[in-house]
């Protein structure tokens, strides 16, 4: 963090000159241009669909560009499959991790270098060659666990370091906090840090402006697949770089009344969940969530959010304790399914859209019925009413600026933000009294960030009782009235908005139950 | 409504041209073969083009075979929009059979008016008990729809044979077959139904059971893309996760998927027994389940495209059975492997030609699209 904006370096790392992209029909990118200093931590933002996974698959191979060249190290270079990037120096991290879950640490960096039929040799070789990384850029893995076995932010490392054994040069990072708590984010900062004093580049896409403003030598806003924008970081902020990514000037706080919180509405009481594998997952998880008021769910994922978002909405059994609806007592006997749940007025915008929200192949207006195809309203006899699906989908896409507004179009056709929001359009359109949110804004453009925050507000002022369960503190921090803290499955905490503050989440995030009272340290 | 199609080729292309250039293929494919055994080729090809659909009773025994077909493979087509693959229709529509054999022997006397909506309500309800089984296995206890089904075709083979030998037999006789059904309630062949409004027909096996098959399409295709169970079983096919989220359990739509298709196997025993056969017997089947996978394969799943793959391969069964009666060199074996070939090329290989269709038509619109866009 400390670094000035790099030297100017006689060469570029890598150049992207006139780069063109077509899908079909689709711009991805077009006449794209960049260049990537070495030693430098270069940002690339963009909403989603603006072009710049597409740019980053070309540079590493996936897919070749129409037009324009990539250059490295000032020569013009031919990529064709990630091969030829990793041959040129050229790594990447995925998003998604591309790890061996049952192998070993040693033999996932090992998997493609293998060198011989013989193993034995290789490793010894390899055991070598990575301690030599680890020291070099501070990486500690351990070599001989199983990945499956490892924390998420450790199974990052792996990959970076297999992109260093590799020979890369170039590091481009995709979304790489998504899945990281705070004190796990700052680690990995330290890494990119120490990388960059080493002489590598690399390359930071992400969504969250406040990482590029923390790490970032520089960053280039793309746009509809044109760069619209280049800055030193040092020399923007926040602000500027969400109205050159949006095209227009944003809104990045949520302008919310004090709450009104009125009678319990949803409460659970000392709530256990025992996975298949007698793990207990949720551990006596007690809550109360007002009609009126906006309680956040903190925690780093995989804490047992899931767990509590799943037992209050029917759709996972628990196996002790009480949920209360509305004054009606659910007990682990009751007969309670995500139908009986929004039958009693509970809706559910659950956290993984594609796996469970949405059914991707289903045209929109099928998936936008999901949940409600019971509903006598859309049906004529024994028949559903199509004619009348396609127009309250319509109604729903115009309420909630769906695009594009077409209730006939495939649902993985439609971009993450739009998805979203036509299931926001869908479970708040009932006037449901009790809503459950996950990850609401998870994929999801910064303009639509906004107008679904002013969604939830507006809901909660109409006197509904909403819990929100997401991994952004941010989110949680703009949103609730109160604040719970999840982690290893038990709510460790609870904080009023007032007293809520990024570092003191983040501890209770890490299991201290009581946190000391961190003074003086806004968010 | 939303029917198969996942990426952007014309409905033509997926609907027409595809499926042309699979059997194309295979016929040549075929051609080859017969060839090989010293045969003129498309000699052999006329005479079965001949047999299936040269004479009034070549398309008679076209349409017959068709009738079945439509049955098995609607039976596949609704498991497989539910996201089971039901490779058990042949044992179901064996059991299936049973249910109306023993219909229709407990109701000597009645019309065939009168009969027919008992005979398929029997064979209808053992097709189903048949496949809920494995429907049931797969929901609660986990083990496989595709191992279960098939094991449940050999324990209904086995068990055919012990009632057809053992209990159903008609008494004072050697071969394993029951009593004949009463002449009143023998379903009307189309031939006698056609002379009565005045179109002569040549005789074939193809009886009333055409009509069903076809009210069979009508409602399953209403029933899968216009109700609400058919949503909930789309539902559960395409995500089960998202059923869960919706309210619709999981569990219940496998079973009753698997027992509705079951319920359509089944009714192959009303066109082979209570039109045809008139009696129960063993065998009666004869691959014709297995088949009907073949079919929903290459009709796309959906009940118009059932419709024309059943006909195509209802032509292949009888131009068989000719090409063997003309061609003493060309056995019944052959015929078997022209089948499979067509199976071959229009079911596994569905997606041979399909890469090159879609680069060779985004190409199309690409070049369409960048006078506009540039």
């Amino acid at each position: 963090m400390s670094a000035a904006p790099p030297p100017v370096s006689p060469a570029w790392a890598v150049e992207l000159v006139g780069i063109d992209k077509r899908f079909g029909p689709v711009h991805a990118n077009r006449d794209v241009t960049l260049r990537f200093a070495p030693s430098s931590i270069h940002g690339l933002v963009g909403e989603n669909g603006a072009g710049k996974s597409t740019l980053m698959s070309i540079l590493y191979g996936f897919y070749e560009a129409d037009a324009g060249e990539i250059l490295v190290r000032g020569k013009q270079v031919d990529i064709r499959t990630p091969q030829d990037a990793i041959r040129l120096g050229i790594g990447m991290v995925h998003q998604h991790f591309m790890l061996v879950e049952t192998f070993t640490v040693l033999e996932n960096l090992l998997l493609g270098h293998e060198g011989g039929p013989v193993l034995g040799p290789a490793m010894q070789r390899a055991r070598a060659e990575v301690r030599e990384l680890e020291r070099q850029f501070g990486l500690e893995v351990p070599l001989d666990a199983l990945v499956s076995d490892l924390p998420v932010g450790v199974q990052q490392r792996v990959e970076i370091l297999k992109a260093l054994y590799r020979g890369a040069e170039v590091l481009i990072l995709d979304e790489p906090t998504a899945v990281l708590s705070p004190p796990e984010v700052e680690q990995l900062f330290r890494i990119l840090e120490r990388l960059r004093q080493q002489g590598r580049t690399v390359l930071l896409i992400t969504h969250k402006l406040k990482e590029i403003m923390a790490i970032t030598d520089r960053v280039s806003v793309l746009r509809r697949g044109q760069v619209v924008a280049e800055f030193i970081t040092a020399e923007t902020d926040r602000q500027a770089l969400a109205d050159a990514m949006v095209g227009r000037k944003t809104s990045l706080s949520v302008d919310k009344a004090p709450s009104h919180p009125g009678d319990v509405l949803l409460s659970a009481q000392n709530v256990n969940v025992i996975d298949g594998r007698g793990v207990t997952t949720l551990k006596d998880a007690c809550l109360n969530v007002r009609a009126g008021e906006i309680v956040g769910v903190a925690g780093v994922a995989g804490n047992g959010q899931s767990e509590l978002l799943e037992v209050l909405s029917g759709m996972c059994r628990f196996d002790s304790g009480t949920v209360t609806l509305k004054g009606q007592e659910i007990h682990p006997a009751t007969k309670y399914d995500a139908a009986d749940a929004r039958r009693r007025g509970l809706a559910h915008v659950p956290e993984d859209r594609l796996k469970l929200a949405v059914i991707k192949e289903f045209p929109a207006h099928e998936s936008a019925i999901l949940g409600y195809h019971q509903d006598k309203s859309l049906s004529k006899g024994w028949r559903l009413n199509w004619k009348q699906v396609v127009a309250k989908t319509v109604s729903l896409m115009e309420q909630f600026d769906v695009r594009p507004p077409n209730p006939n179009l495939r649902t993985s056709l439609f971009s993450g933000g739009n998805q979203q929001k036509l299931v926001m359009a869908r479970e708040m359109e009932r006037e449901p009294d009790i809503l459950l949110v996950g990850q609401p804004t998870r994929g999801v453009d910064i303009g639509a960030i906004a107008f679904i925050h002013r969604q939830l507000v507006s809901l909660r002022d109409r006197g509904k009782a909403i819990l929100l369960v997401s991994a952004e503190l941010d989110e949680i921090l703009a949103l609730s009235d109160r604040i719970l803290v999840m982690c290893d499955g038990e709510i460790v905490g609870e904080l009023s908005a007032a007293e809520a503050n990024e570092s003191r989440i983040g501890t209770m995030m890490a299991g201290i139950k009581d946190a000391p009272v961190a003074e003086g340290v806004p968010a | 409504m939303s029917a198969g199609g996942s990426d952007n080729l014309p409905w033509w292309v997926t609907g027409l041209l595809l499926p042309v250039l699979n059997v194309g293929l295979a016929l040549a494919v075929s051609a080859l073969v017969i060839l090989a055994i010293g045969e003129d080729p498309l000699g052999a090809l006329g005479t079965m083009l001949r047999g299936a659909i040269g004479t009034g009773e070549g398309i008679g025994y076209t349409l017959y075979y068709a009738t079945s077909l439509i049955f098995t493979a609607l039976a596949v087509a609704i498991a497989f929009h539910g996201g089971l693959f039901n490779i058990g229709g042949e044992g179901q529509a064996y059991i299936g059979g049973l249910g109306v054999g023993l219909v229709c022997l407990a109701l000597p006397g009645w019309p065939w008016w009168a009969a027919l909506p008992l005979s398929v309500l029997g064979g209808a309800a053992f097709g189903a008990l048949w496949a809920a089984i494995p429907g049931w296995l797969q929901a609660y206890r986990g083990s496989h729809i595709v191992i279960t089904t098939i094991m449940f075709n050999f324990i209904a083979s086995s068990l055919m044979v012990y009632l057809m030998v053992n209990v159903l037999i008609k008494p004072g006789q050697m071969s394993p077959e029951s009593e004949a059904f009463s002449a009143s309630m023998f379903l009307p062949m189309m031939a006698d139904m056609m002379a009565t409004i005045g179109i002569e027909m040549d005789s074939s096996p193809l009886n009333f059971s055409l009509f069903l098959a076809l009210l069979a399409c009508f409602a399953v295709w209403a029933f899968i893309w216009h109700t609400r169970w058919g949503f909930a079983l789309r539902a559960t096919g395409a995500n089960e996760n998202a059923a869960l989220y919706a309210g619709i359990d999981p569990k219940k739509v496998i079973v009753v998927t698997m027992a509705l298709s079951g319920a359509l196997a089944g009714l192959l025993g009303v066109n082979e027994l209570h039109g045809v056969q008139h009696r129960l017997l063993l065998n009666f089947p004869a691959g014709l389940g297995f088949t009907g996978i073949a079919v929903a394969l290459m009709g796309r799943n959906h009940p118009a495209g059932i419709i024309p793959a059943a006909l195509l391969f209802g032509a292949l069964y009888q131009g068989g059975t000719e090409l063997v009666f003309d061609y003493p060199n060309i056995s019944r074996e052959l015929v078997v492997v022209i089948q499979g070939v067509v199976i071959l090329f229009a079911g596994a290989l569905e997606h041979m030609f399909r890469p090159a269709l879609v680069r060779l038509f985004t190409r199309r619109a690409q070049a369409a699209a960048k006078p506009a866009g540039a």
